[in-house]
């Protein structure tokens, strides 16, 4: 459906949508309009499209106080500076206000490439959800990002949106249902649960495709929400499978693993295995040469899935 | 209406919510006592049996800690029992020494975090244009918050905003927390600064005299373009000989009740 479209213009587009019938949409931007592909709605609401410049802190407690009139910000830049940079603001103009501010943080993880280390949100996940109060969105696809807007609109509360620009291989189908707070199972199976999130949803298909050739049955579960997380998913695929391996493209410590570790603990332990960027800052270079720099290919996936149902016997 | 009699009125009732505790932010609570009177006495498009009205003029106070101030307004007009005073910083109490608007009616933002308030007034301010409604948006920021890079950020926007119903005041105490604000880390000059970043200046050197006060402000409700900044050059502790005599000390200190007794004697 979307197939070679860009993960920002899908956003964009959805959102012209809705700012055609919703007047309380409003967008802010801190100089990466062109870069997040907001300028065309830059151009057309010129109202209600505010261009702060390279000042993100202001940005994001503009934006709190414009929610304060009834309006929903949907502020924007890259994914350090959507989160670890403006903390404090998020924390108190926005969830201890409890403003009703829409924050999308573009290139997550890995996935800044040239802009390097200094552009590579290894924590955004874990910064954003100790916070109290506020939803944490990944998507994996267009398909799945376009339907989630109209139920974060509707969600009246802070929504962080951890979203890849670029172009990003379909996962989801057009009759797809989407539920913001629930998990969706990708593939049913018996041996072992791959949690997966944004970009590391389509190695874990592979991995679960390669692996089924061996008699390895993987049950898929993409988390797109991961704060609050699903715990009855969650929890219902561990009792079933009995061992668990987690896929982010984000430290170990604070997003993923993390999340799915502190549900498991409390409900039903069970061994875990954890891929993901192991407590590195990142660096300069193009996904082939880092996705493998930082153990995290299909090939990694699937040798995780054996040290973790070893762990099971 | 007696606007110095009520500033006195509410400094007495400030120290006595302060002094049941026994501790709290007296010197920027009574410093900025006098613009508090005279918006919410003379200029504010208010109702507080409706604290929420659509249209209302808002304030938003940047220095959060100055929530003790506010209360005794907001209390005054109704906006809330006045007993409520004594509950300051309570156990569940609807009066936390910082403004919390999801907390207290009346308060129009929550602050407390330095720096952040501010920029949300911009943001209310943008709202209040984009809602075509003419209300007018106050906001009280301190010299030593203007220490905050965030300040900075806002005041460059709001001026190239042009947003002339934002009405700011800097409650130019001259202290802060550790000492002097000369002797920590200068913000002056203060005027140059705002009018460079293309503000509406207005000096108060009586800037706890409310009638120098309200003629600042119509001079500010007059700009056609341009934000106003009202730099009030205030007194920390006002109103009280021996807080006053404090210097910044009295920032944050424990009140006990024969302070309280002494300084209700010199505001009767």
């Amino acid at each position: 459906m979307y197939e070679l479209m860009e993960m920002r213009v899908a956003f964009a587009k959805e959102l012209d949508k809705i700012m055609q019938v919703d007047p309380r949409i409003v967008i802010l931007d801190a100089d990466l309009s062109k870069a997040n592909g907001r300028a065309e709605l830059h151009a057309k609401y010129p109202n209600r499209a505010f261009n702060v410049g390279v000042a993100e802190a202001n940005m994001i407690s503009i934006a709190a106080g414009m929610s304060t009139y009834g309006y929903i910000p949907f502020t924007s830049t890259f994914t350090p500076f959507s989160t670890r940079r403006v903390c404090d603001q998020i924390a108190i103009s926005v969830a201890y206000a409890k403003q009703n501010v829409k924050i999308i943080g573009s290139d997550p993880g890995l996935t800044a490439e040239f802009n390097g280390g200094t552009h590579m949100s290894v924590e955004d996940i874990g910064v954003i959800r100790s916070i109290p109060d506020l939803v944490i969105f990944e998507p994996v696809d267009n398909t799945q990002l376009v339907k989630a807007i109209p139920q974060i609109i509707d969600y009246v509360g802070p929504v962080y949106i951890r979203m890849f620009r670029k172009v990003t291989p379909d996962i989801f189908k057009d009759d797809y249902k989407f539920s913001l707070f629930k998990a969706d199972v990708l593939s049913l199976g018996n041996d072992v649960t791959l949690f997966s999130s944004g970009i590391m949803v389509a190695p874990s298909l592979q991995a679960k495709d390669m692996l089924a050739k061996e008699g390895i049955s993987v049950e898929v579960i993409n988390v797109h929400t991961i704060k609050p997380i699903d715990v009855e998913t969650i929890v219902a695929s561990a009792k079933k499978t009995n061992a668990v391996v987690t896929a982010e493209n984000h430290n170990v410590i604070g997003g993923l693993f993390s999340a799915v570790s502190e549900t498991l603990s409390k409900h039903y332990p069970v061994p875990m295995e954890a891929i993901g960027i192991q407590d590195r800052f990142g660096q300069v270079g193009k996904l082939n040469f880092l996705i493998p720099e930082y153990l995290m290919t299909t090939a990694d996936i699937i040798s995780r899935i054996r040290t973790v149902i070893a762990r099971k016997r | 209406m007696d606007y110095q009699a009520k500033a006195k009125q509410i400094r007495r009732s400030i120290l006595e919510m302060i002094a049941h505790l026994g501790v709290g932010h007296v010197g920027g609570s009574l410093s900025i006592v006098d613009v508090l009177t005279i918006l919410y006495y003379k200029h504010m498009n208010i109702d507080p049996s409706n604290p929420k009205m659509e249209g209302r003029d808002r304030l938003i106070i940047s220095k959060g800690h100055s929530g003790p101030a506010l209360y005794a307004v907001l209390a005054d007009l109704g906006y809330f029992p006045i007993e409520w005073l004594l509950t300051l910083n309570q156990p569940k109490t609807l009066l936390p020494s910082h403004c919390d608007m999801n907390l207290t009616p009346g308060v129009d933002m929550t602050t407390g975090s330095l720096g952040q308030g501010f920029s949300a007034s911009v943001g209310v301010a943008m709202a209040s244009r984009l809602k075509n409604d003419n209300a007018y948006i106050y906001t009280i920021i301190g010299d030593g918050e203007s220490q905050e890079g965030q300040i900075w950020e806002a005041a460059m926007f709001a001026g190239n905003q042009r947003l002339h119903h934002l009405i700011a005041f800097t409650d130019n105490n001259h202290a802060q927390i550790d000492g002097p604000t000369p002797d920590i880390n200068p913000v002056y000059p203060l005027d140059k600064k705002w009018k460079s970043f293309g503000w509406n200046v207005i000096v108060v050197e009586e800037g706890n005299d409310v009638h120098s006060i309200d003629a600042a402000i119509i001079k500010a409700k007059k700009s056609r373009f341009k934000p106003s900044m009202i730099i009030l050059n205030t007194i920390k502790g006002k109103g009280v000989s021996f807080i006053e005599r404090m210097g910044y000390a009295n920032h944050n200190f424990n009140l006990s009740k024969a302070q309280l007794a002494e300084a209700i004697k010199e505001l009767e």
